[in-house]
């Protein structure tokens, strides 16, 4: 199965792709194949487009051709199908968040991460499940269907780039783009044994991407190896003129950058905060976790235990903030543009009232609620502002642990994947599955998830390296460091 | 009971700008529905605001106009509320960190008859920050339309302190405000395209009470007159609910111009809870003092002040200067002209009586105007050095206004200039006495007026274009002899 080419890495494919050994058309017809075997059971696709996909492997196939003729390079990223969360605009293809507010909606642009990925050759490839406009962990709260973990279709993928996650993992997509709020990427690609990267704020432009909490929100890829993610990372990197929040900064060419570290026999400091490996945590996780962090020793890292003592604070201070942003954020699905529009609506107000409450599932209206009634006069310092203030402790934990460490390791998610159902009827229980990632989304930095292991019951278990500001090739390289001394990655599901 | 009136007013205005508040889409007015949006404008998902620069540059410069304190940080608020009119169902404004604080308008009374001067003050300002307007919703049988061309133009919310006493100084003031908006180019203030809209807050009290009254907004004062006549209307209203032993209850209310009427819209219990919270989508933008100087460097003289350095800098009194100057364009016109002249009291009666006129009977713009200051400055030499006559002069100027030519051209094509040959008036006057005894006898008698009997035929004679003054003198010296 790992020989098939919709298993392959990016790596591996943009060499088949130059040398003429497979053209980017077979390989988006063996992509399109094994969705259409796979995706009955692992359903991680709200649409796809199979016409238009394969017209884009023919145009990138003349644009190599092209290329060669010319003798000039073409991007690594040519010919390569990448899934696209559906929460992330292609233009011309539907745009629902995976909700039933937007389920007939179309895009008319493209978000800024999509242009990029056009412009370097690659085929948007297909509408990836999700949470409900991106709340949750599990990808059940999706209006259309839940996507399930390709490596036991009876659990969840994890969330809420849960079909971002599920398609790599089954080769229906060779890497694709989520975003990442609390932990969307990085969760998930832990319970599907790929890779997910979560970049700093500000490295990734959001326009284009359906806002749930805007100053936490950062769109990353995932993939089948740090090589292909960094390349993908590469590729839709950068400041943009249409995000004030995305940073004027160069982009450097990271895996050039990570080969360069791992040439120059860095021995990284690794800092392992006490706080994380507390009650909750599941024995096998914390096992594999803790054998990653004895391979990290073995070859030279220095591991330093490290505090990050506002932990404790950080999902109510996310769950404020988060709530607060998407209440305001989520205001303009109204049904007055588009989207959803009640048909029994007498008024105004009776078209709020109704579009939203037919259009919104139940997890999406618990945190418009919760996020209205902390603005509301007379709690905002109670709550928002003193989130604001937690989070900002939250950063300086970090901030004072990174004058010590380069990067901090951690389990990715308390769990392995669990059942479906199990925890849908307890949000509280779900809110806590994200309690390694949240700080990350707080305190604005960069975060990868690799898999580390399984457990023996075969799921699939997720290492976290969380790095410094805007360092995404130091973060890489120390990922790189552990990823190329096992084979977890070359363990693909049975499906 | 005397009660004295407390009065403060918001006033939008909309900022000039090619491109709308947080996006490129094009600002305008008077385009086809929905024809001046984007997907920023529409917020369809996923799209994300990114300040304009140009708006902030305008308020910046009114905040510096107006002498306010130029806030070093710009933030962003969004005021959430739910109304179709509003595209993100809120609205991106400034709610605890207004760009512009403090600051005051220099105001003009009615003087005691309208060539007099009248009394300067000053209205204090609490704030100025900037928004994103809304759209304009349309109100059919049993639908509503909305048109989202307006929605996102920059717009500037003024707020002054509740010094304002009287509709009269509301009205001072909004002209005050709007001369100046114009005047610094940041705002066209056109009230019919509501560029400039205005809500007064209005509340009285017995003179002499320190407390405050209750106050009552009013709202939909759409033009500077129905401002001031909807203010007196509230004075009035709130002053007879007063000497009848009622008492005002705090609520906002519609005043209709038209009518001259007003009724409540919505009560104090009504009001909205805005959320408002920081922007997380908009960074912080630092004003520092090199932008701050670079603005100031574009800033005109102030019209007040301006109006004083004209009437002692070119002696010229306040019934020329209360024309020249609320015009920018105007003022700039005459002051090249007095000085193209040296006769700044001429060349203002020139361009406030015969341009403004005939350009108002044209309607014509003072920019397309084919008479530009040197026109007006040539005419006033030639009348100087008596070359034309006045009445010629008249003409003169007419003609220059159609045709465009030089006033030495008109004289020249149409033979205007003035007779000075001294001995054919002195055989006109000659003439002119020896046929008539009868009225020369009158004069001799002690009829003064019999002298304009000699006139006419001089003029006649003359073809009009003799200098009445001395057709005057050479009669009377040849009566007398």
């Amino acid at each position: 199965m790992a020989q098939e080419l919709f298993n392959k890495s990016i790596s591996e494919l943009s060499q088949l792709l130059a040398r003429g050994e497979v053209s980017s058309l077979e390989l988006m017809q063996s992509v399109v194949a094994r969705t259409k075997a796979v995706e009955d059971r692992v359903r991680a696709f709200n649409s796809f487009d199979e016409p238009d996909a394969l017209s884009q492997a023919r145009a990138s196939d003349e644009r190599r051709a092209k290329a060669r003729a010319a003798g000039t390079a073409v991007h690594a990223l040519e010919g390569i199908p990448i899934g696209i969360k559906d929460v992330i605009s292609v233009a011309g293809q539907p745009l629902t968040a995976a909700s039933r507010m937007l389920a007939n909606f179309v895009s008319p642009y493209d978000a800024t991460v999509t242009r990029k990925l056009k412009a370097a050759g690659a085929i948007c490839w297909g509408r990836l499940n999700l949470d409900e406009f991106a709340m949750g962990s599990s990808t059940e709260n999706s209006a259309f269907g839940v996507t399930s973990n390709p490596w036991d279709v009876e659990r969840v993928p994890g969330g809420s780039s849960g079909g971002s996650a599920a398609s790599v993992a089954a080769g229906e997509a060779i890497a694709s783009l989520g975003s990442d709020t609390g932990g969307s990427i990085r969760q998930p690609a832990a319970l599907c044994n790929i890779v997910g990267l979560k970049p700093s704020y500000g490295r990734v432009s959001r326009y284009g991407l359906i806002a749930f909490a805007s100053s936490l929100d950062q769109i990353g890829p995932f993939a089948r190896s740090v090589e292909d993610a960094a390349t993908v990372l590469g590729a839709i990197s950068g400041h943009d003129p249409k995000d004030s929040t995305s940073l004027k900064m160069e982009v450097p060419d990271y895996n050039k950058g990570i080969a360069d570290l791992a040439k120059s026999g860095r021995k990284w400091k690794l800092g392992i905060p006490k706080e994380y490996f507390g009650e909750g945590l599941d024995p096998e996780v914390g096992a594999a976790v803790q054998a990653a962090i004895d391979e990290y020793r073995k070859q030279g890292c220095e591991i330093r235990e490290v505090s990050l003592p506002h932990t404790k604070y950080a999902i109510a201070a996310y769950y404020i903030i988060a709530t607060a942003e998407c209440s305001s954020n989520l205001a303009r699905f109204d049904g007055v543009r588009y989207g959803h529009r009640s048909k029994d609506a007498k008024d105004a107000l009776d078209l709020y009232f109704k579009t939203r409450a037919e259009g919104f599932g139940p997890e999406v209206k618990r945190r418009i609620i919760l996020g209205t009634y902390v603005l509301s006069s007379g709690y905002y310092d109670a709550y928002y502002l003193r989130a604001q203030k937690v989070r900002t402790l939250i950063r300086r934990d970090f901030l004072e642990a990174y004058k010590q460490v380069d990067a901090i390791v951690t389990p990715t998610s308390p769990t392995p994947a669990f059942k479906k159902g199990e925890k849908a009827a307890n949000p509280l229980a779900m809110y806590l599955n994200d309690i390694y990632t949240i700080g990350v989304n707080l305190a604005g930095l960069p975060g990868i998830s690799i898999p580390c292991g399984f457990t023996g019951g075969g799921l699939p278990v997720g290492l976290q390296v969380i790095g410094q500001p805007f360092k995404e090739t130091e973060l890489l390289a120390v990922a790189r460091t552990y990823e190329e001394r096992n084979d977890w990655r070359m363990r693909f599901p049975k499906l | 009971m005397t009660y004295e009136a407390v009065i403060g007013l918001e006033v939008h205005v909309q900022l000039k700008t090619r491109s709308k508040m947080f996006t490129r889409a094009e600002a305008g007015y008077g385009h086809p529905e929905n024809t001046l949006t984007d997907p920023v404008v529409l917020a369809l998902p996923g799209t994300l605001p990114v300040m304009n620069k140009e708006a902030l540059d305008k308020i910046i410069k009114a905040g510096l106009l107006l002498g306010c304190e130029i806030a070093a940080v710009c933030k962003w608020d969004r005021k959430n509320y739910f109304y179709p009119d509003s595209p993100k169902n809120y609205q991106i404004s400034q709610y605890d960190q207004p760009l512009c604080k403090g600051g005051s308008v220099e105001i003009e009374l009615p003087g005691a008859a309208r060539n007099v001067m009248g009394e300067h003050k000053r209205i204090a300002l609490t704030r100025i920050h900037l928004e994103e307007d809304v759209g304009k919703l349309n109100h059919g049988e049993g639908v509503s339309l909305v048109d989202f061309n307006r929605a996102g133009t920059p717009l500037m919310e003024i707020v002054s302190e509740p010094v304002i006493r009287s509709a009269d100084e509301a009205f001072a003031y909004l002209t005050a405000l709007k001369t100046l908006m114009i005047y610094g180019g940041i705002s066209d203030c056109d009230m019919e395209k509501g560029q400039l809209r205005c809500d007064a807050n209005i509340s009285i009290r017995p003179v002499g009470q320190a407390a405050l009254g209750t106050k009552v907004e009013l709202k939909n004062l759409n033009s500077i007159s129905f401002v001031r006549d909807g203010i007196a209307h509230e004075i009035r209203r709130q002053t007879a609910v007063l000497e009848s032993g009622g008492t005002i209850g705090q609520e906002t209310r519609d005043y209709d111009g038209q009518t001259g009427t007003s009724q409540s819209l919505r009560s104090k219990e009504m009001a909205h809870d805005y959320r408002y919270f920081p922007d997380p989508d908009l960074m912080p933008v630092e004003v520092d003092q090199a932008w701050k100087d670079a603005i100031r460097a574009t800033c005109p003289e102030l019209p007040f002040d301006r109006q004083r350095r004209l009437q002692a800098e070119y002696g010229i009194p306040y019934t020329i200067t209360s024309v020249l100057v609320p015009d920018r364009e105007l003022g700039d016109f005459f002051e090249e002209a007095a000085r193209l002249s040296g006769k700044p009291q001429a060349a203002g009666n020139w361009i406030t009586n015969d341009l403004l006129r005939e350009l108002g009977a044209a309607k014509v713009a003072l920019s397309a105007s084919k008479v530009r200051p040197s026109h007006v400055a040539g005419l006033v030499k030639l009348v100087e050095a008596g070359t034309i006559l006045s009445n010629a002069a008249k003409e003169v100027f007419i003609d220059m206004f159609h045709s465009g030519d030089t006033p030495e051209a008109v004289v020249a094509r149409k033979g205007l200039k003035a007779e000075t040959n001294a001995e054919d008036l002195e055989r006109w006057c000659a003439e002119a006495i020896a046929a008539n005894p009868k009225s020369v006898a009158d004069y001799k008698g002690g009829k003064e007026s019999a002298l304009n009997a000699f006139k006419g035929p001089v003029m006649r004679a003359a073809k009009g274009k003799a200098d009445p003054k001395r057709v005057d003198e050479t009669l009377r010296r040849l009566l007398a002899s």
